[in-house]
């Protein structure tokens, strides 16, 4: 199949952008879309020219690391698929593609299609954590997890950190991140000693970086590859409800009891 | 030279415990005048430095990822081996070493093996703490599945993606540390080189990924925690970034390299479509729980998997190792399906792929229990080949997937240049020939946790911290010879991509150096590789410019790389006149076609020193001993 790209093209993190056409000829079905992007690269540098720059690692939808926004939608059409993962085989012959970086005011341009997202590491430095030192923990037995609980804390934990849920969103918001990490880490009986006071630096943490608020359009949900629900954010928000009842974060706050 | 692993002497369970009292320990008000500089944020990087920064030292982690979340550690599907024995099927520390060497086919250091086992119960603890969502039972106990080469259930799992709740458990602990400001992260960072003064690993040389600008890191300690080199193989299913870099300049700077011959070819990965492939996925070795490997007995057969009556299926891992069946260790699931697909049986395009079928396991369980169990795996499978696991059997082929084989490593973990420091699948110390499943995962946090933290300090005690400066000689040289070594690549200017070179390599190496080798292979590959060599720098083009975000680059150097080590691999395997766990040679096999090992001539570690650019490179042994294991033909039937 054949189709014609329009790719964001920029030089440098001040750079002036802009969008450029390609063609891709010859792509088969059954290449990733990443795979198409190599062909189309492998002809520029042929023709003299600069490739395409672009972020991915793992190619197996894990590791978070490609972000691509395809004719407006971040990964793409498919639901639940990273770009690694999407196969050609579901677009059609003379398509037209509009390739863009993941965009928002947290996500600064450094090449082409790569954005920096270290602002969401910052989000999880400022406390997105159990503070657990190496050794003298107790027998991974002895607390017990019902089994709700720890698949629910999975269903949070399976956050890859890519940033699609802020690229769909129109605030700009990383609230399913965010939330994400709370919920995981507040599900479990091991987290709820600092489950105020994470939930309250991590929300200050997010928007110090420049991240806007949520107002509940859902479009992260809809472009999470791993399918996390907006009901987390909904945990957020009571969380942080709960602990600002209880003067946020300060010493004096104390441990919030289980509800 | 015999080289000397320095394991402490005693019996086996107390060599670990007696040399932690033996060695020498830092003061907590000293510690903070030591910088160690931890290169990688996978597995074992990530949880040693978090836990270097824990104890007081100052940390400077750097990865080539644009976060330190993303090292392909988080890949890892199936789980993680500990010796629990929460099921109370018989596992103990010493069944766990006893199936780890034996999986190793015999070529690992015992004193090393048996401190792993031993500290892998901590492992489960601390992540656990960490709030690693570990599989549980409706009770809230923790659950376990099996992995190959056991025959006991100690594989702790979340869901298929074990490696990434691991990774991110040790990345928590990691930015912990940021805040406290022990630790500072510099991602999007490179080492291209190893600065040695006077003998000691004193610091790094580094590319900055985004500006470009090569300048050196100073510190008291190196550890390279920089994971495997499969990507030699160009398709295989690391990350694509992967690469042998650190390692290798470490190598031409003076550490050891050790039995690189030692390549696992993992069974269960979605098998090739066709040239444009850029890496391959793998399918949990789990699935080998539930899944049956088959082909069909009659040569050629086009039918659809479920028109093929059951006797007309060869289920042949059961019917060749009926006590282990489907579970067989990986380097004998694999040849296994490279003789299967030779012989003409292989389904799918090229007749390259085995079924894995999951037709009784469902009948069994019921489908929702299998989507339970695998639910991610039969997506990304679905996402990759467009086919419904469900409903018709998964196709797979072994890929190349871990290396055995990297940096000479002593019992504390430091390679031939004191004070630098191999962790995770960059050293060799555990897998011997072949690593038996969820084993990686395991190695990877026992070094970064449990291991380092108190080998380092009977380094650093005996030297003074922050004796070598930046500024000297021996960083300005190591600045300007990465400098020059960049500025040639981009000079060149030739006709073929670096892809095209790494295809070629990938190809040359898959095809004489893979799962089967020969003298003749082995000899030919090595004459390929050398032209190739020659070939790349005259005519290897490499875009763009130094200093800005240069992917091409990038990748140039690690090609660079991967085609001189990829020499040295094949040098070793031709050395190596056995066949052992990932090291098959046809020339040593059993009548039933199953590696000979011979542990007359080659019981013994196989270490490479450097010796110019031209020169072939000098070896030297560290005999292994076995004092609590019988040496013996490795069976599974």
């Amino acid at each position: 199949m054949n189709l014609t790209l329009f790719v964001w093209r920029q030089k440098g993190p001040g750079a002036q952008g802009g969008l450029e056409e390609y063609q891709a000829k010859d792509i088969s079905p059954d290449m990733s879309f990443l795979e198409m992007l190599d062909v189309v690269n492998e002809d520029l540098i042929k023709d003299g020219k600069n490739p395409i720059a672009f972020d991915h690692d793992c190619r197996e939808g894990i590791c978070g690391m490609c972000s691509q926004v395809v004719n407006g939608v971040p990964h793409g059409p498919r639901e639940r698929t990273t770009i690694c993962q999407l196969h050609m085989r579901h677009f059609r012959d003379g398509d037209a593609l509009y390739i863009e970086p993941w965009r928002a005011r947290a996500f600064p341009v450094i090449k082409d299609l790569i954005v920096d997202r270290t602002s969401l590491d910052r989000i999880i430095q400022s406390g997105g954590y159990m503070s657990v030192h190496t050794g003298g923990v107790p027998d991974a037995n002895a607390v017990l997890i019902p089994k709700h609980d720890a698949d629910t804390a999975m269903d949070a934990a399976e956050c890859i950190g890519c940033g699609a849920c802020v690229a769909a969103c129109p605030n700009g918001s990383a609230m399913l991140f965010a939330a994400a990490k709370v919920a995981h880490l507040a599900q479990l009986p091991q987290g709820r000693a600092e489950a105020a006071q994470r939930v309250c630096v991590m929300t200050e943490a997010m928007l110090k970086e420049g991240f806007g608020n949520c107002s509940n359009h859902y479009e992260c949900q809809a472009v999470c590859p791993k399918g996390i629900k907006v009901k987390f954010i909904a945990k957020l928000n009571r969380e942080f409800l709960k602990a600002e009842l209880r003067s946020c974060g300060t010493p004096e706050a104390g441990t919030p009891s289980r509800d | 030279m015999i080289l000397d692993g320095r394991c402490p002497p005693g019996s086996l369970s107390e060599k670990w415990e007696r040399h932690r009292h033996e060695m020498k320990l830092v003061s907590p008000v000293n510690k903070r005048k030591y910088r160690i500089i931890v290169v990688g944020t996978g597995l074992a990087g990530a949880s040693a430095a978090a836990t270097l920064g824990e104890l007081g030292y100052t940390v400077e982690a750097i990865c080539y990822q644009d976060s330190a979340r993303r090292a392909h550690s988080i890949a890892a599907q199936g789980g993680i081996n500990a010796a629990k024995n929460y099921p109370n099927d018989g596992d103990s520390v010493f069944r766990l070493f006893h199936d780890t060497i034996k999986g190793g086919d015999f070529r690992s250091r015992e004193a090393n093996v048996y401190r792993l086992a031993e500290v892998s119960g901590c492992i489960i603890d601390q992540c656990v703490a960490q709030g690693v969502p570990f599989a549980r039972d409706y009770a809230g106990y923790l659950v376990n599945r099996s992995f190959g080469g056991a025959q006991v259930s100690r594989t702790f799992y979340a869901r298929g993606q074990t490696g990434q709740q691991l990774l991110l458990g040790a990345y928590s602990a990691l930015s912990r540390q940021v805040k406290e400001g022990t630790v500072t992260l510099r991602p999007r960072t490179e080492m291209l080189d190893l600065v040695v003064v006077d003998g000691e690993a004193k610091g790094i040389t580094v590319r900055d990924l985004v500006t470009g600008e090569i300048r050196s890191v100073g510190g008291d300690a190196v550890c390279l925690c920089t994971g495997g080199y499969m990507n030699v193989f160009y398709l295989s299913t690391n990350s694509m970034g992967g690469n042998v870099t650190a390692a290798y300049r470490a190598y031409k700077k003076g550490a050891f390299l050790r039995t690189r011959a030692y390549t696992q070819i993992h069974p269960t990965c979605i098998p090739v479509t066709g040239e444009h492939q850029s890496k391959l996925t793998l399918m949990s070795e789990s699935l080998r729980n539930d899944g049956r490997v088959w082909v069909p007995r009659i040569r050629g057969d086009r039918r659809l998997p479920r028109e093929i009556p059951e006797e007309e299926r060869d289920y042949y891992l059961e019917r060749k190792y009926p006590s282990f069946g489907n579970l067989a260790p990986r380097d004998i699931s694999s040849r296994a399906a490279k003789e299967v697909c030779d012989e003409g049986h292989g389904v799918g395009p090229g007749g390259r792929g085995v079924y894995l079928d999951f037709a009784d396991a469902i009948a069994r369980l019921g489908e929702g229990t299998i989507r339970e169990r695998y639910g991610n795996l039969f997506e990304m499978y679905e996402r990759i080949t467009a086919e419904n696991a469900y409903e018709r059997p998964m196709r797979i082929y072994p890929a190349p997937h871990y290396a055995m084989g990297g940096l000479w490593v002593d019992y504390n973990l430091q390679s031939t240049i004191p004070g630098l420091f191999v962790l995770g699948e960059a050293n060799f110390s555990d897998h011997g020939a072949n690593r038996l499943g969820a084993s990686a995962l395991m190695q990877g946090l026992a070094d970064g946790y449990f291991i380092i933290p108190y080998t380092i300090a009977d380094y650093l005690a005996r030297i003074k911290p922050g004796k070598v400066v930046r500024g000297h000689p021996e960083f300005l040289k190591s600045v300007e010879e990465c400098k020059a070594f960049v500025g040639r690549l981009l000079s060149i200017k030739g006709k073929r991509t670096v892809n095209e070179f790494h295809r070629e390599l990938g190809s040359v190496m898959w095809e004489n150096v893979g799962m089967i080798r020969s003298r003749e292979s082995l000899a030919g590959a090595l004459k390929q590789i050398s032209e190739l060599r020659a070939e790349f720098w005259k005519n290897v083009r490499v875009p763009g410019g130094e200093e800005e975000l240069n992917q091409e680059l990038e990748k140039a150097g690690r090609v660079a790389d991967f085609i001189e080590f990829a020499e040295l691999m094949i040098r070793d395997a031709l050395h190596r006149n056995e066949s052992c766990g990932g090291h098959f040679r046809v020339e040593y096999q059993t009548a039933e076609g199953e590696a000979k090992r011979d542990d007359e001539n080659f019981c013994y570690v196989a270490a490479w020193e450097y010796k110019g650019p031209e020169a072939e490179p000098e070896l030297h042994t560290e005999p292994l001993l076995f004092e609590n294991v019988q040496l013996a033909v490795r069976s599974y039937k």
